[in-house]
């Protein structure tokens, strides 16, 4: 049984704001299939008393001083940016939602 | 009766409560007043000039690492401490996914299972009674950058041609304070969400951690509202009205919400469990996005931050730190003072208590101190459409001025000449009665001069004295008031004619 569905794909792509075609989504939950199943496997290994590992190095609390730093020049943050205006980042009409 | 407004129809408030039993919940976004961000050095100054205050970090630039700031770890801290929370020993990150030009990263470092503070509680007053609202959590995260509509003809995004954004409070620490339902507060359901919003911001204020400005957004609450028909046993469904950013329009929200909601459920129709908008100008909320759609955030542990676990050392060294918290300092004032609660509640209402306890604290009587602010200068700030604190006089100088008067040098027909002097910028109150020539005169040569004129004048009124009704004086001390123009102590006065009248 395969644990992704063409629906899945399809929701998640439209979260993810990807144009996604139909035969695209065929193809892509055959592919994540395999990549869940590949994980999956770890299932396999996992004992009920290990806890599940979101970092792989044993460290907390990692905290800097509440220090303000130099910010990058306005210039070369709007630099990359594809539109600017009045100093800032210009993106197309903001769809589907109110504010 | 139902009424409509703005298209919802509204069933009269006190009618509400007679069906419905209704169910608030609140959503308290608290920007921290730290130097920089949250996870980088940029500054967090408010009102610099678009997209200065942005980094790799804090635009979401590939490659660039998040530190944790310190000093907003121990502000949530101490948040939680306050409300009475259980510290988490293990707490973590996480990433909220979700797709909107103001988060640069395509996500909102948040925290979702693991936040740092849970389980605590927050008492507040309504009319003499005491609601408890449980805090569920405490949680950390970050801010979103600030999107400008253009093109539309109300800055609004319908009809908006496309949106300017500036990231500078991007990434700028969160605190989002979370209660649990708030049942039982029946028809003060309003006034218990105001209060405490009100209560949470004073705490809030009290421990240093923001300087909780509902009108530039650094307190911005979310409200839940749902109502129970009263006897059946399924709970209703609840709609969250956003960005409600003053006292007063958490008030009006929940009241609104209640009335509407109260309509649909009459109508035999179902609320809608969705985000809505609440519109300060009309005391309306309208319908956003439905919740359904936007609730798929994909949260998972970030892995860029390492977690966070406080050990007690550190907790308890933050616990001993906290400051006297309000509830603590009014119930103490209000002893000190040796005042009424109704008293203090006026006080607190009026903003008034901590310019009182400065007064008391520069010399002047806890009942001086409380008669100027909440009588002459309470006055003035409602003529002026302002607040006390924000009227040009301060409390070391209301204490002077109270001093003036104990000391005899002015009357309190002065003090407020002296008053208008001070508020107008003339200086402190010993300043403006010198330079106006305001003092009470003393046993001076003018004023010996009045009382003998008085007395001159008015043979038959000292005659009458002198026959034993001592009461006719007062016509003599009124003349000689007169004379100076206010200017006397009357007390004084009096005594000068006695010896003169009476002793002859
Ligand atoms: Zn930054």
């Amino acid at each position: 049984m395969s644990s992704i569905s063409r629906d899945d794909v399809a929701h998640l792509a439209r979260l993810s704001r990807l144009a996604v075609t139909d035969e695209e989504l065929d193809r892509f939950a055959g592919q994540l299939d395999q990549v869940l199943a590949a994980v999956a496997r770890v299932g396999e290994a996992a004992v009920a008393d290990v806890p599940p590992m979101s970092h792989a190095v044993p460290l907390t609390n990692v905290l800097r001083a509440d220090e303000v730093r130099p910010s990058l020049p306005r210039d070369a943050v709007l630099a990359g940016a594809p539109a600017a205006e009045e100093g800032r980042f210009r993106v197309p009409r903001i769809l589907g939602e109110e504010e | 009766m139902t009424t409509m407004t703005t298209g919802d129809r509204l069933v009269d408030y006190d009618e509400v409560l007679t069906r419905y039993e209704p169910v608030i919940g609140l959503e308290t976004h608290v920007e921290l007043g730290t130097a920089s961000k949250m996870f980088c050095g940029c500054a967090t100054t408010f009102g610099a000039e678009p997209n200065t205050h942005t980094c790799p970090v804090c635009l979401g630039m590939p490659g660039s690492l998040p530190v944790a700031n310190a000093a907003a770890v121990e502000a949530t801290i101490r948040i939680g401490l306050a409300l009475g929370c259980r510290i988490a020993s293990w707490s973590r990150f996480a990433r909220k996914n979700y797709f909107y030009p103001d988060i640069p990263k395509g996500f909102q470092t948040s925290q979702y299972d693991e936040p740092l503070c849970v389980a605590g509680h927050l008492d507040v007053e309504v009319d003499g009674r005491e609601y408890r609202v449980e805090i569920e959590r405490v949680h950390l995260e970050e801010d979103t950058g600030k999107n400008l509509h253009v093109g539309g003809s109300t800055g609004r995004i319908h009809g908006a041609d496309h949106s300017l954004i500036d990231f500078n409070r991007a990434g700028i620490p969160l605190v989002e304070i979370v209660t649990r339902p708030v049942p039982g507060a029946g028809a003060k359901a309003p006034e218990v969400a105001r209060a405490y919003v009100t209560e949470l911001r004073e705490i809030v204020q009290a421990l240093g951690a923001s300087d909780v400005r509902m009108e530039q957004g650094s307190l911005r609450c979310d409200v839940n509202i749902s109502l129970n028909p009263i006897g059946a046993l399924e709970l209703g469904t609840r709609t969250e009205t956003k960005n409600v950013n003053s006292l007063r329009s958490v008030e009006r929200a929940v009241r609104f919400e209640m009335r509407r909601q109260a309509a649909v459920l009459d109508g035999g129709g179902r609320v809608v469990q969705e985000t809505r908008h609440f519109h300060e100008d009309t005391g309306t909320t309208s319908s956003g996005r439905s919740k359904e759609e936007a609730t798929d955030y994909r949260y998972f542990p970030e892995p860029d931050l390492v977690p966070l676990a406080p050990d007690a050392d550190w907790i308890e060294q933050l616990r001993a730190a906290l400051p006297e918290l309000p509830a603590a300092r009014r119930a103490r004032l209000q002893q000190e003072w040796g005042i009424s609660g109704t008293e203090m509640t006026w006080l607190a209402n009026a903003g008034a208590l901590g310019l009182v306890e400065q007064t008391v604290a520069a010399g002047a009587s806890p009942g001086d101190a409380r008669k100027w602010w909440l009588g002459d200068l309470a006055r003035r700030a409602n003529e002026a459409g302002t607040e006390l604190a924000e009227l040009p006089i301060t409390p070391a100088q209301v204490a002077e001025l109270s001093g003036l008067i104990a000391e005899g040098t002015i009357n309190d027909k002065l003090a407020r000449q002296v008053l208008d002097g001070v508020l107008a910028g003339q200086g402190g109150p010993a300043q403006v009665v010198a330079a106006q020539g305001l003092a009470v005169l003393g046993e001076s040569d003018e004023l010996v001069a009045a009382v003998e004129a008085a007395i001159a004048g008015a043979p038959d009124v000292v005659a009458k004295v002198q026959s034993g009704k001592v009461q006719a004086l007062g016509a003599l001390v009124g003349a000689v008031m007169k004379t100076t123009r206010g200017k006397a102590d009357a007390g004084t006065v009096k005594r000068m004619l006695e010896e003169r009248v009476l002793s002859s």
